[in-house]
């Protein structure tokens, strides 16, 4: 690496690359207790972006914002703007099922639904009209294939996921989520209840999933975030800390809070 | 070595474990007594001759020991005898108390016949002779069986006629008479019309009578052949073949004879109308009129019931609105349910009833054909009264639904609407068929509002039958826990009738078991397609 590029900011990097979301004074309240500071941030396309901090800093409450999952929350009030490919997704009349499938989203804890293996990945389709048995068909395979899945479950598809260990049901999430071709892909804690071989394999297909989605990741682990993303943003109290490139962030952090945390000193 | 007994929390293991087996006991004690005295009614008892001293003579007394009673009287010690001697018609009554000390000799006749009877109860006796196509068979107890036989053919027939065909140009005539009374009220009836339904009119009387015909002949036939019988006094009873539904010697059968006649009693039991003023024969009527009257509120109260828990767990805002709502939901449970059927025959029948009478079928008056207590009313009224069972455990199966599969659905761009239907709704049917369940024992056993809002003695047709449109909900209907009232404290008859309330208590129970066991089954599928609530 040049020493040029090494001067660059996090803005200079930012301006080549396409921008997928980009938020603008995010706030958030549930009830009196605001839980995000305005929050300004561009997530690039097609890229591993991560968020890390201690527990209860907002990042996963952060991330429910992007398809609007705090909608949920009936305490929860949102102020500010998210552009996602230049729609405000925070407008008022925006079809909220419409903006899910487009931002895809995995869970921290696996929850497939007790149906059949090809029936979970057929869920998003089934809802869009989609009902040929051969569209199905090739979308359910494609999409396991995709998650690194198709080779274990090929000869089962029709059995219940719950019989599934928890590492391919997760998969079988990512799976589903991405069956629906989704721009961006959400991921929660993805491996946090995984065992390391089936974190390893998660890992492993973030990596190869990054070539056709944006992908915006919370994690715990920090030598995940080092290891499967392209920038990081790490949040502290609600408050957006920094936010540049991972190796920036962990090699030759800006801010003193960002360093503390980054070596252990609490989180 | 006390104190280490009652820290280990021992004592209370005793006491849950005794709670238990309290339970247990009572509950298996009560279905063994109504299953011994429902069933042994059944099987054909020994008939005895008794020599009883009765002042200065011996009279004979025959019959069947009934019951077995000690009491003191005056400060002695004696037994009785309630000694079932049927011949109703020639004693007056059905039962004669002996005092068994004034019991000189007991004898086992084999000659002694039983017969039952259309009319007045059983009679013993001895069988004297058989006319059967004009000639004297005399004792000839197979001559006997085949009259019987003849003549329980010809009834078969005549029953037939009487309900099928006859009860049909009945149904067709009273349709007839309201399609008249419309036009009539429309002001549309024309000479033309009236001509029209006049011939059709004539045609079904015609009808009528080529059945009244067959009739005839039928009633001729069947009292063509008579048999006579020597009761133990002396007195000679004639009866017509007609009159007799069966004969049998129970002190010539064997094991296997008498087995055999004990399922066919039995199966006269569960399938044949009620003779006697319900005294005798079957409650098959009663059977049906419970299990449809359930099925039906079954099916208006899970729909219901559902949607009900649904808005208010899904969509409604939680407050102290929905509190207060859910609260009186659980207690609308506890409301006593002949307050249910205060409210049904008010509301149902009088009001709603008396609207769909007064809008829909002006034809009918001054007779009610909804404004009155019927099926339909009486599946109404029970579904509100299992209502809030149904309602509270859908609600709580829709809360154990985990957050998370919810989640998921939603991010995969479901709508609400759709994520109910498709995942929560299916996972929560488990908790649906329990409330089912619930409801379907309560609602089973229930009497107290039935009776005001349907039930009756005995229903002349039943309310499912080959008349269009087959299911008359309008119609009144016999049912099992009204039955066990009627026969057990209505009935002219009250002794000979006790075993048939223990049996149809019997049947009752087991009913409401087998549609407990079916629903059970139906849920236990659901559970195990929807098991990740497990996890």
């Amino acid at each position: 690496m040049t020493q040029v590029l090494e001067e660059k900011t996090i803005e200079q990097h930012l301006a080549d690359e396409k921008i997928a979301i980009e938020v603008e004074k995010l706030n958030l309240f549930y009830g009196q207790k605001q839980a995000l500071y305005d929050i300004d941030m561009k997530i690039p396309e097609k890229k591993v972006t991560a968020f890390i901090g201690p527990s209860g800093c907002g990042k996963s409450t952060l991330l429910r914002c992007f398809n609007r999952m705090n909608d949920l929350v009936d305490i929860a009030r949102v102020a500010g703007d998210i552009n996602i490919h230049g729609n405000n997704i925070n407008r008022p009349g925006v079809d909220v099922a419409e903006l899910r499938r487009n931002v895809g989203m995995v869970f921290q804890k696996p929850n497939p639904f007790p149906k059949s293996i090809y029936e979970n990945i057929a869920y998003g389709l089934r809802l869009q009209g989609i009902n040929k048995r051969r569209v199905l068909d090739e979308v359910v395979e494609w999409a396991l294939k995709g998650a690194a899945l198709w080779d274990e479950v090929k000869d089962r598809l029709h059995e219940n996921a719950l019989g599934m260990s928890g590492g391919q049901q997760q998969r079988l999430c990512i799976a589903r989520a991405i069956a629906v071709q989704p721009e961006v892909l959400l991921l929660d804690e993805p491996a946090s209840a995984l065992d390391p071989i089936s974190t390893l394999k998660i890992e492993e297909l973030i990596h190869e999933l990054k070539n056709d989605y944006t992908i915006v990741i919370v994690t715990h682990n920090m030598q995940q975030a080092a290891r499967v993303s392209d920038y990081t943003a790490f949040m502290y109290m609600g408050d957006m800390v920094e936010f540049d490139q991972t190796d920036t962030i962990f090699t030759n952090p800006s801010q003193k809070k960002t360093e503390d945390y980054i070596t252990g000193r609490y989180g | 070595m006390s104190k280490k007994f009652f820290n280990s929390g021992q004592h209370w293991v005793w006491l849950n474990a005794g709670a238990i087996s309290i339970s247990i006991i009572m509950v298996v004690g009560l279905l063994l007594l109504i299953a011994v005295r429902g069933l042994s009614h059944f099987w054909p008892a020994e008939v005895k001759t008794f020599d009883v001293v009765q002042g200065e003579e011996v009279i004979q007394v025959m019959g069947e020991i009934h019951n077995t009673e000690d009491d003191i009287q005056n400060g002695v010690e004696r037994q009785q005898y309630l000694i079932k001697t049927g011949n109703r018609d020639v004693y007056g009554l059905d039962f004669k108390w002996l005092d068994v000390k004034n019991i000189e000799d007991t004898k086992v006749n084999d000659d002694v016949i039983v017969v039952e009877r259309r009319e007045w109860g059983n009679l013993y006796g001895f069988l004297s002779s058989v006319t059967k196509d004009g000639t004297i068979y005399r004792e000839d107890p197979q001559a006997l069986q085949d009259i019987i036989e003849r003549a329980l053919d010809i009834h078969g027939e005549i029953r037939d006629i009487e309900t099928g065909d006859i009860g049909a140009i009945n149904y067709a005539m009273e349709q007839l008479r309201l399609e008249q009374r419309v036009l009539e009220l429309d002001g549309e009836l024309t000479d033309e019309a009236q001509a029209e339904l006049d011939k059709r009119r004539a045609e079904l009387q015609e009808e009528f009578l080529s059945y009244q015909e067959q009739l005839q002949i039928l009633y001729t036939d069947i009292k063509r052949d008579t048999a006579e019988f020597t009761l133990i006094g002396g007195e000679k009873i004639t009866l017509t073949a007609g009159n007799i539904v069966r004969a049998f010697q129970p002190n010539q059968m064997g094991f296997w004879s008498k087995l055999g006649h004990y399922f066919s009693k039995i199966g006269e039991f569960i399938f044949d109308e009620p003779r006697e003023a319900n005294t005798e024969g079957g409650v098959f009527p009663a059977i049906f009129g419970t299990v449809l009257m359930v099925l039906l509120m079954s099916v208006v109260v899970t729909p219901l019931g559902v949607v009900a828990a649904v808005y208010m767990r899904e969509y409604a805002k939680q407050g102290p609105l929905t509190r207060t709502i859910r609260i009186a939901v659980n207690n609308l449970a506890g409301v006593p349910s002949i307050v249910y059927g205060v409210f049904g025959l008010g509301f149902f029948v009088y009001f709603l009833g008396g609207s769909i009478d007064e809008l829909f079928y002006p034809e009918v008056s001054p007779s009610p054909m909804f404004g009155t207590p019927g099926l339909i009313w009486a599946s109404l009224t029970l579904a509100l009264l299992t209502l809030p069972v149904v309602i509270v455990s859908t609600e709580e199966g829709l809360a154990r639904i985990p957050k998370s599969i919810r989640e998921g659905s939603l991010a995969l761009g479901a709508t609400k609407f759709e994520t109910l239907r498709k995942t929560v709704l299916p996972m929560a049917s488990p908790a649906m068929m329990t409330g089912l369940i619930l409801a379907v024992a309560r609602a089973a056993g229930e009497v107290a509002p039935l009776m005001l809002v349907g039930v009756v003695k005995l229903a002349p047709t039943l309310p499912l039958d080959g008349n269009a449109p087959f299911l008359h909900l309008e119609r009144k209907f016999m049912h099992l826990g009204f039955h066990i009232y009627d026969v057990g404290f209505q009935s002219p008859n009250v002794e000979a009738a006790r075993p048939l309330v223990y049996a149809t208590a019997l049947l009752l129970v087991l009913i409401i078991i087998l549609l407990n066991i079916a629903a059970i089954k139906i849920r236990n599928n659901l559970r195990e397609k929807y098991k990740s609530l497990e996890q």
